[in-house]
């Protein structure tokens, strides 16, 4: 108990001497789950923190740690980058939030911003995309280039947004093809590029021959380019794998919020927020459709792209019913925050159940 | 249950591919073993195979150059992990590991300039004849032609080690070591020529991950697939021809996993995924009781005026 105080302390001291050094510069951390050189959700997130460099110049420092294993090891580096003297940390995995919470307690005057999760602190925000807007529009486009009318979503962990990416998906491909059946493979990774072009392969061979990933590799578009199928940019636009296997994307932009909350930092006018932007703020983008699209199916998606960003068409409106048959939502009515935020069944016509 | 929706040929066409790395590591590790060395660092020498032949085949275009790069590669890394062990006599399970480690980090710093590039595709490999079987044909004579080499490779391995002087006396180098060495044999050059074949097999079963099984270079990609060739070495008792059917098995449960899920059927995940596992430990339990499995001179150090 003792050692634990005086290792405190020591910590404490440490924290202090960190924050002193830093008053001149903002020092801004990131961690990272995957590499740098993933090629999708990691490696959009550091060229926003290049963005923020070139940004603010000399007067702010980055510093990033990638393939930060999700547990008890991030909490080890949350907590040395909190003692090395960050301002402000950008933990970008759902599986950082407990860890996020447990130190950001630990170091009350050093801000947390965590990406994807639902914990807040008074030195925690929470920042994610809606990205089920935008799986309304590769959903849309799946169910349209599906020849065998099976398409395939490569899932990472059984938590809400891949829940509500595969709802959105699912429900709008339904709108383009009524026939069209969903095959769903649970990888329960976010990086492990063999076992994502397997779980694609093991698709193909379901009959599958558009696929929808939700993990952080280019591993399913490479897999799909050597053996034929449709895929999507995930996270990042990729595209390299363009006009085919990649007909369209949905990528993030993480530049202008990193941006903002490092001026805020700087202000002094940090609080904590829950922000959760869609295509309307910029922070999720449709990519491109390629010509491998019919023009006019291309016409509907880009319509239904202003048309989410004007607010005139809500991906999640009724009627929908769960998959056990049950009314969610009424005819014309839209699913409000609360129930999205937490989404944690599937919708109608989606076979097989959510693991635990 | 309604299987139906598996096709068992498609399912076995997809376990030979997903198979073929960890094959190809484990025959190399088993040529280690056999003679009497214990090589922890196959992940390491994958990866390293993985990035070179991900390189090679880029720059010239060609897959079979790439193969080639990947094997000189890693067999280059693994003569590292010789010259320590055999030269400067260090323990070969903390230089293991320490080529493994090595191997991770100095194939993310080659690999800067490859991340998100297309590797050239490699060429389905038909047999004549054989791949016009119906059924069977286009299912397991369709591959590329690294899945037939690491085929012939076990069976390679296999008769040199039984029918031939030079696995007679790889065998003996790895039983007893001074008895090799009494006898005029050369331990240190056999010991140096056998991991260097093993970081061959390991190249190229990374090559085979970047070139063929995903195909792109991404750092850290093998994702503990040296390590499962390891447990394989153990799981098929130093014989060759178990290293086919664990590295079958290996690959044959993650593919089944993953295509029970898109056939829609609920088994849990998890248990799926740790059979193998358990598999590997009910053989080591059951070999254990007989001595005769592993090569005796296994990880000792040999020098010859002891």
């Amino acid at each position: 108990m003792k050692l634990k105080l005086i290792l405190a302390g020591a910590a404490l001291a440490l924290g202090m001497v960190g924050a002193a050094f830093a008053q001149d510069k903002t020092k801004v951390g990131f961690v990272y789950v995957g590499p740098i050189g993933d090629g999708g959700w990691t490696y959009y997130h550091d060229v926003a923190r290049l963005e923020v460099e070139k940004h603010f110049g000399g007067a702010v420092e980055t510093t990033f740690i990638e393939n930060v294993p999700e547990g008890a090891d991030a909490e080890r580096v949350l907590t040395q980058m909190a003692l090395s003297g960050h301002d402000l940390i950008f933990t970008t995995s759902f599986g950082y939030m407990d860890p996020t919470i447990n130190v950001a307690a630990k170091f009350p005057n050093v801000k947390f911003e965590h990406a994807t999760g639902y914990k807040t602190a008074p030195n925690v925000s929470t920042y994610s995309g809606r990205f089920y807007e935008g799986r309304a529009i590769t959903g849309f486009l799946a169910g349209h280039m599906t020849k065998t009318n099976k398409i395939g979503y490569i899932g990472s962990f059984p938590i809400p947004e891949v829940v509500r990416g595969i709802n959105s998906s699912f429900l709008h491909a339904k709108k383009a093809n009524p026939d069209v059946e969903m095959k769903i493979v649970w990888v329960y990774t976010w990086f492990d590029p063999a076992k994502e072009g397997d779980a694609t392969q093991a698709l193909l061979d379901q009959g599958v021959d558009v696929i929808l990933a939700h993990t952080d590799s280019t591993a399913p578009l490479s897999k799909l380019e050597a053996s034929g199928g449709y895929g999507f940019g995930q996270a990042a636009d990729m595209p390299q794998f363009g006009p085919s296997p990649r007909i369209s994307s949905i990528f993030d932009d993480w530049g202008p919020y990193y941006i903002e909350r490092t001026q805020a930092v700087i202000d002094g006018t940090w609080e904590t927020v829950s922000t959760w932007n869609g295509i309307e703020s910029g922070m999720v983008g449709v990519g491109e459709i390629t010509d491998v699209v019919p023009a006019d199916v291309k016409a509907i998606a880009e319509q239904m792209i202003v048309d989410i960003r004007s607010g005139a068409y809500h991906p999640f409106t009724g009627p929908i019913n769960k998959q056990d048959g049950s009314v969610w939502l009424a005819d014309g009515e839209v699913a409000d925050d609360g129930i999205l935020c937490c989404m944690a069944f599937y919708i109608e016509g989606i076979e097989g159940d959510i693991p635990n | 249950m309604d299987l139906s929706a598996i096709n068992p040929l498609i399912l076995i066409a997809a376990l030979m591919v997903a198979s073929t790395p960890i094959l190809l590591g484990a025959i190399g590790e088993l040529v280690v073993e056999k003679a009497g060395v214990l090589n922890l660092g196959v992940e390491g020498m994958m990866i390293i195979g993985a990035i070179a032949g991900f390189a090679v085949a880029t720059e010239t275009g060609s897959p079979f150059w790439g193969f080639i790069g990947a094997a000189f590669g890693a067999a280059f890394l693994s003569l590292i992990f010789a010259f320590l062990t055999q030269i400067l006599l260090a323990n070969q399970v903390a230089t293991g590991l320490a080529l493994t480690l090595f191997g991770l980090g100095l194939s993310s710093l080659l690999g800067q300039g490859y991340v998100g590039l297309k590797a050239p595709i490699t060429p389905k490999f038909e047999i004549p004849l054989l791949s016009d079987i119906p059924l069977i044909g286009p299912v397991l004579f369709q591959h590329d032609a690294m899945v037939y080499f690491s085929i012939a490779l076990i069976a390679g391995v296999w008769a040199v080690l039984k029918y031939t002087r030079a696995g007679l006396i790889l065998r003996a180098v790895g039983e007893n070591h001074d008895a090799a060495h009494a006898l005029g044999y050369k331990v240190v050059r056999v010991r140096f020529m056998a991991i260097a074949f093993g970081g061959a097999c390991a190249g190229l079963g990374g090559a085979y991950l970047s070139l063929v099984r995903v195909p792109q270079w991404t750092e850290g990609m093998t994702a503990g697939a040296g390590w499962i060739a390891l447990a394989i070495v153990v799981f098929a008792s130093w014989r060759p021809w178990r290293i086919l059917l664990g590295a079958y098995l290996f690959g044959g449960v993650t593919v089944l996993q993953l295509n029970l899920q898109a056939a829609g059927l609920a088994i849990p995940v998890e248990l799926l995924s740790m059979s193998p596992y358990v598999i590997t430990i009910l053989v080591l339990v059951i070999i254990s009781r007989s001595t005769q499995a592993a090569p005796a001179a296994l990880g000792r150090i040999f020098h010859a005026s002891r």
